[in-house]
């Protein structure tokens, strides 16, 4: 019976729209279909999630369930250029810039001279052929337990692909502009990104999320999948800036073979709703995984973070470090899961949450979970949620620095640590950029 | 060079630079002074000494600006403004300088950003541009020499992981950057070894120069001798009830406050 109030059923559209995409890619690809079928009645069976479910007890998806999206079509056309997208360029001169328009590649407003040898990014049609890549190709996230995954499988239908070949090591940071353009009905996207890397290869890749022009409402439904191969070394940022009306669920799997290391920054600025769900398999023995998140929201902005390292393997290593700085009405909401499987001996998982409350009316929720079924590990997690210190504010102040000033300086002080660690640096300053904007906002406001 | 230098004190002498009147202040609906007076001029030092609890700290906190502490009376004029009706940052801006008792440490934010950002406000204030990188560089190393500090202090994060000596260096090295027309010191020398206290009073004394002021806020006669006053003031419950010289920190020392408390009650 619990099933009824956990789920609600979606309009009838998602599920139209879907039998429409499943022919047509049928006819191209005809393993993909088999599995969107599944993931369709996967969705049918179960629908949207809402409050009363457990995992998304603070965000209330109801309006995604009853908004009568259009989703968008590869028969759409594309608007925007390469200049558009150079505003949006954060690490540098050099890098490459794969602008995703409304879900689909817009290979005109790219920028993809210059890919080293032995680094492919295309999309499923550039991979047809590559058996290697097309078996991970909607296998990793798991759409039999995640609503949200199955209406990605079922309606997707240009996943941006990115392979490294083993030992390649590329400095040039390889960026997704996803790039919504509102219309004039409500639009569902469903975005989806396979990264393989091989083994010993080290590489920086970008997911970065914006809204360009107005219109009705966007709905950006994103899937990633991240193998991590051997030995390999995969720096991995996304930036959410959407727009203020965007609502935005994603979910970011990664699976780590041997001696291999990730990390993985999510920095959450824009949207109206964004719930970012990482599941983060340490699947073998020797693996380093970080995965850090910085969100700083303010009018009525809700964030929600839900994290899963699963470790499954002894002798790995991880970090996770969450901070939040929270104004006006706006919510924030983190999860982190630790899981230490039985076979996980030697685990050391740390994690830590840390908030800024800048207003009577934000609010955080904040729940650490560590599951641990292993005997001889170390694991710890911590979380705090506060206000600025009037202390530190006091003390600049009595140097002469102005209450506005004073609070930004404390503000940036509390949130820099988390960019801080990515390792790029023209993408550190480009973060670090968008971080002072949003804190200035946030002053006027105040 | 002397380039926050407020050029507002007048060469008279006999101004009043900081006058303060039958000033009552609380703290948690406590009082905790009960009408002080007090008138500083220009280039005097000002020792205040008196026991625990006597209101020392509160002086110090009621002038600097600290919200918690409610005034109840009285007045404080600073350079002919009303300074109780200034924001903390004003009181600074227009040349107090507080330093702390206790340096509060902020993590994230370099000493040398921090001093920069507060050394550009200041300038701001007084409609001068602010300092590039170069320039300002070149002045924090000049004043850096006055407390024997290095370079690295100024990278790391404000006072973090700092020992009681560094902060209370860190404290004068600021001064020495702000260059304020009155400096107020709250028991820096409290948790000081000899080396610090010597090296504090140095870059205190190096900024005496006939025009700055300073309040001395201390328990103990130690401190003066390094950095010698020209008026020793013994505060109790909330009020200064005795003034004199120098030697009267040195009588302090040797005979304790119960004298003092004496004399209070049999005027009282």
């Amino acid at each position: 019976m619990s099933t009824i109030t956990k789920y609600q059923t979606a309009s009838t559209a998602f599920v139209q729209e879907a039998e429409v995409f499943a022919d047509l890619y049928g006819k191209d690809h005809p393993t993909l279909s088999a599995i969107r079928k599944q993931a369709m009645v996967a969705f049918s069976n179960r629908g949207i999630p809402t409050m009363k479910h457990e995992e998304w007890k603070y965000v209330n998806l109801t309006s995604i369930a009853q908004t009568d999206y259009r989703t968008a079509s590869p028969a759409d056309s594309q608007k925007l250029s390469k200049s558009d997208a150079e505003q949006y360029r954060y690490a540098g001169k050099d890098a490459i810039l794969c602008v995703i328009e409304n879900g689909k590649l817009n290979v005109a407003a790219s920028t993809m001279t210059g890919i080293p040898a032995g680094i492919r990014i295309g999309s499923i049609d550039d991979f047809s052929s590559d058996a290697a890549v097309m078996s991970h190709l909607f296998t990793h996230a798991s759409f039999e337990d995640e609503a949200m995954v199955a209406l990605n499988t079922m309606l997707c239908y240009s996943p941006i692909i990115i392979k490294v070949d083993a030992k390649v090591k590329c400095d040039t940071v390889i960026q997704l502009i996803f790039a919504t353009v509102p219309g004039v009905d409500p639009l569902l996207i469903p975005a989806r990104v396979l990264v393989v890397a091989g083994e010993q290869s080290e590489f920086t890749v970008v997911e970065s999320y914006h809204t360009l022009g107005a219109g009705a409402l966007t709905f950006n439904n994103v899937v990633s999948e991240v193998v991590v191969g051997k030995a390999a070394r995969v720096h991995y940022s996304k930036i959410q800036v959407e727009g203020d009306e965007a609502q935005h669920i994603n979910y970011h799997k990664v699976n780590m073979a041997r001696d291999s290391y990730q990390h993985l920054t999510t920095l959450t600025l824009g949207g109206a709703i964004v719930r970012n769900n990482l599941n983060i398999r340490l699947d073998d023995e020797q693996v380093n995984a970080y995965l850090n998140g910085l969100y700083v929201l303010n009018q009525k902005q809700v964030i929600d973070n839900h994290t899963l390292v699963d470790h499954a393997m002894p002798n790995c290593y991880s970090n996770e470090l969450y901070k939040g700085i929270i104004g006006d009405q706006a919510q924030g909401v983190f999860n982190g899961k630790i899981w230490v499987r039985e076979d996980a001996q030697k685990t050391n998982a740390y994690q830590s949450n840390k908030n800024l409350l800048l207003s009577n009316l934000a609010s955080m929720n904040t729940k650490p979970q560590l599951e641990i079924y292993a005997d001889d590990v170390k694991c710890s997690h911590g979380a705090t949620t506060g206000q600025l210190d009037d202390e530190a504010l006091f003390y600049l102040r009595a140097r002469g620095i102005g209450e506005t000033v004073a609070r930004s300086l404390l503000n940036h002080a509390f949130a820099a640590d988390v960019i801080e660690q990515v390792e790029n640096e023209s993408l550190r300053e480009s973060l670090m950029q968008l971080l002072d904007v949003k804190l200035s906002a946030l002053q006027i406001e105040a | 060079m002397s380039p926050l230098r407020l050029k507002l004190v007048k060469e008279d002498t006999n101004y009043i630079m900081l006058s303060i009147k039958n000033l009552q202040a609380s703290i948690e609906g406590k009082q905790i002074l009960n009408g002080l007076n007090l008138e500083v001029k220009p280039g005097e030092v000002h020792a205040i000494m008196g026991p625990n609890g006597s209101g020392k700290s509160t002086l110090a906190s009621v002038l600097a600006g600290r919200e918690e502490y409610g005034v109840e009376g009285g007045t404080v004029q600073f350079l002919g403004k009303d300074l109780l009706d200034m924001s903390p940052e004003d009181r600074a801006r227009a040349g107090m300088f507080l330093a702390f008792q206790y340096p509060v440490e902020i993590p994230g934010v370099s000493n040398a950003n921090f001093l920069k950002t507060a050394v550009n406000e200041v300038r701001k204030s007084r409609s001068l541009a602010p300092y590039d990188s170069k320039e300002f560089l070149k002045i924090m190393k000049e004043k850096m020499a006055l407390v024997e500090m290095d370079k690295a202090m100024t990278q790391r994060s404000v006072n973090e992981g700092f020992s009681g000596g560094e902060k209370k260096r860190n404290e004068i090295f600021q001064m020495a950057m702000l260059e304020p027309t009155l400096a107020i010191l709250d028991e820096t020398d409290s948790g000081l070894d000899i080396d610090a206290l010597r090296i504090v009073s140095n870059g205190v004394n190096a900024l005496r120069d006939g025009n700055r002021s300073f309040i001395v806020i201390t328990h103990y006669q130690r401190l003066l001798d390094y950095i010698v006053p020209d008026f020793v003031h013994v505060l109790y419950k909330g009020r200064i009830v005795k003034s004199g010289t120098k030697d009267l920190a040195l009588e302090l020392e040797e005979k304790g406050y119960d004298w003092i408390k004496e004399e209070v009650a049999v005027g009282a």
